[in-house]
């Protein structure tokens, strides 16, 4: 007990004593909270968590890998002259 | 298009913040080690003076760490989002070195993080320099097991495709652990990152030279980072060498395109300087041979006779593949089980990859209606294509070969700057023994001006590694567009805005308390 007791003092007085680290450690919460509560939820969704169990995660990446879009020798020859359509690019950019 | 489209702004994402997370790990592995060297010197001589100036660069060190850390978490979350059939294929392959990163490297500098700053004073000075030693220590800790997934996507090795799971499940650790791709990555990684920490150490010092403060600091601070730095480099350049020799063997593509290297030959050389010429294009190779082929490779260049058949081989007439000799095939090279084997043309890798991919596709079916006989036909089908799984994803031919130009000069700007710090660290030493440092005002604006050129370099250096293995995610196995999720392209526009945004403000923030930091300096009286 006096062993933790020493331990959260440790730390206690090391925070409370900081003075630039004070600064970091707000840049630092603050950072973590943009990218854990705000960047993660919002915009970094795992594609793979509409797959309930790894057997249908496998299933899902075998027909990415199998299946024609990502293959332009299967595709037709009008979808062959659309796969380098540089205004397209400019317009999702 | 679309995947044209989502491929460029997926990469883009990737290499936006990754560059922007290197910016600050080198530092903050490059600082521990020389922090740590200054208290072992105020331990072993009592004097304060060097604990005052291990204090200093400890504050350095803690304002890039702060800002740093966690910048690496949203290439994490990338791997989810954008990349979520690499993240599927590679398994646990990548997986668990992370975690191992995470869980056993960073929970040690954490911990004796605590120790470093706030132990001062509350414990001995042997446990306090324990610790800064072990948050160094961590920090390479961290890097090696980061480096070592990194190296094996270069050179995959240990593992066993899974056609059930298509997934890649670990079968041998220390095969991967012990990569020599991937042991020579590290070394050459962390080597530049103590270059880059000794250069930053004396662009500050020579700063306060400059303005005629902190002259005994500034100068220690100098004698240490030069040496550390010189010797450093030395390891930089040596294992610089072993990075050329295994991209040759593994990557020839990567090396071909280092050198704009498009015709082999025995007793290659190697260019020292060179300028490219841009109307000799890949596209011509299948769109315009003639063209193509009247086309010099270069404007201009300075080359060294034998020198890339001795880089790559240690033996001065070895042929060298280039770009056309790997797409055409039929030369001699020794392939990843060790054996000499004949290069197949590129259109039979390709192929090859193809019936890899049909055979795991038709293996899905027959498991699905149950029909065992066909599962072990398309399995043996599919084991025997396996190694050139990747291929069956190329379009053309010529989609296996690199960004030349970006490789080209990144490689060539990279080891410019290296031979250039080699000189630089030579120079700072011998005006050091010749006590000629702190009157040396030219040397103070060098020194200062090298501090950007080494994080130029550092960059450059990821540049070659990662641009030279396009269009693999992980080498032969798996392409970039293979790797892809669904996700829509103005999504991934947005967070790109996003991050670049975020990590603009932390790199602001920290420039701002690094340079209040710097100039407040260590405040140590020179007549101590």
């Amino acid at each position: 007990m006096a062993l933790l007791k020493r331990i959260w003092l440790f730390y206690y007085e090391g925070f409370k004593g900081m003075t630039l680290g004070k600064t970091l450690w707000t840049i630092i919460l603050i950072k973590l909270a943009i990218m854990f509560l705000i960047l993660r939820p919002f915009f970094f969704k795992r594609e793979l968590r509409n797959f309930p169990t790894e057997r249908e995660k496998g299933e899902y990446v075998i027909d990415q890998l199998t299946k024609p879009k990502t293959h332009i020798w299967q595709l037709s020859n009008n979808q062959k002259k659309n796969k380098y359509d540089i205004s397209f690019i400019i317009k999702a950019l | 298009m679309i995947l044209a489209s989502l491929s460029k702004l997926s990469r883009l994402q990737f290499a936006l913040t990754a560059m922007y997370h290197w910016l600050f790990v080198p530092l903050t592995i490059g600082l521990g080690f020389i922090m740590a060297i200054m208290e072992s010197r105020y331990v072993r001589t009592g004097d304060p003076f060097w604990k005052k100036s291990a204090k200093f660069w400890m504050k350095i060190f803690a304002v890039n760490f702060a800002i740093g850390v966690a910048t690496g978490i949203i290439l994490e979350f990338q791997f989810g989002t954008n990349w979520s059939n690499y993240s599927w294929f590679v398994g646990d392959i990548f997986g668990a070195p992370l975690a191992i990163e995470g869980i056993f490297a960073f929970f040690l500098e954490s911990t004796f993080f605590a120790i470093m700053f706030f132990g001062w004073n509350k414990v001995s000075k042997r446990v306090h320099l324990l610790s800064t030693w072990l948050v160094a220590i961590g920090t390479i800790l961290s890097a090696f097991w980061i480096l070592i997934a990194n190296g094996w996507m270069q050179f995959p090795v240990g593992m066993v495709f899974n056609p059930d799971s298509a997934r890649n499940e670990m079968v041998d650790f220390w095969a991967i652990v012990t990569s020599p791709v991937a042991l020579n990555k590290f070394l050459h990684t962390v080597a530049n990152c103590f270059v880059l920490g000794s250069i930053v150490v004396i662009g500050i010092s020579s700063w306060y030279l400059l303005k005629k403060r902190e002259e005994r600091f500034a100068l220690s601070s100098i004698r240490i980072a030069s040496i550390f730095g010189l010797i450093s480099l030395l390891l930089l350049i040596g294992s610089g060498d072993g990075s050329a020799f295994h991209v040759a063997k593994k990557q020839p593509m990567k090396l071909a395109a280092m050198e704009g290297l498009y015709r082999g030959e025995e007793g290659t050389p190697i260019v020292a300087f060179g300028l490219l010429n841009h109307n000799k294009r890949v596209e011509d190779i299948e769109a315009n041979p003639e063209k193509f082929a009247s086309e010099k490779p270069y404007l201009f260049k300075i080359s060294i006779p034998y020198g890339l058949s001795l880089l790559v081989d240690r033996k001065l007439d070895s042929y060298v593949p280039g770009i056309e000799d790997i797409l055409e095939g039929g030369y001699l090279y020794t392939n990843r089980f060790g054996e000499e084997v004949v290069a197949p043309p590129m259109s039979e890798r390709m192929a090859k990859g193809k019936l890899a991919i049909e055979a795991l596709a038709n293996y899905k079916e027959a498991s699905t209606v149950g029909n065992e006989e066909a599962k072990n036909l398309y399995r043996q089908q599919l084991e025997e294509n396996f190694s050139h799984f990747g291929y069956g994803f190329l379009e053309r031919e010529i989609d296996s070969i690199p960004n030349i130009p970006l490789t080209f000069y990144s490689f060539h700007l990279m080891v410019a700057l290296g031979f250039y710090f080699l000189l630089f660290l030579a120079v700072t030493i011998y005006l050091d023994r010749k006590r000629m440092l702190a009157q040396s005002r030219w040397f103070h604006f060098v020194a200062i001006m090298t501090v950007p050129l080494v994080y130029l370099c550092s960059e450059l250096g990821w540049v070659v590694s990662e641009v030279g293995r396009q269009p693999w995610t992980i080498q032969d196995l798996l392409t970039v567009n293979a790797s892809l999720s669904g996700v829509s392209s103005s999504m991934v526009a947005t967070t790109t805005t996003l991050f670049f945004i975020l990590f603009t403000l932390l790199l602001a923030a920290e420039l701002t308390i690094m340079f209040k930091v710097i100039k407040k300096g260590p405040q140590i009286d020179d007549n101590n």
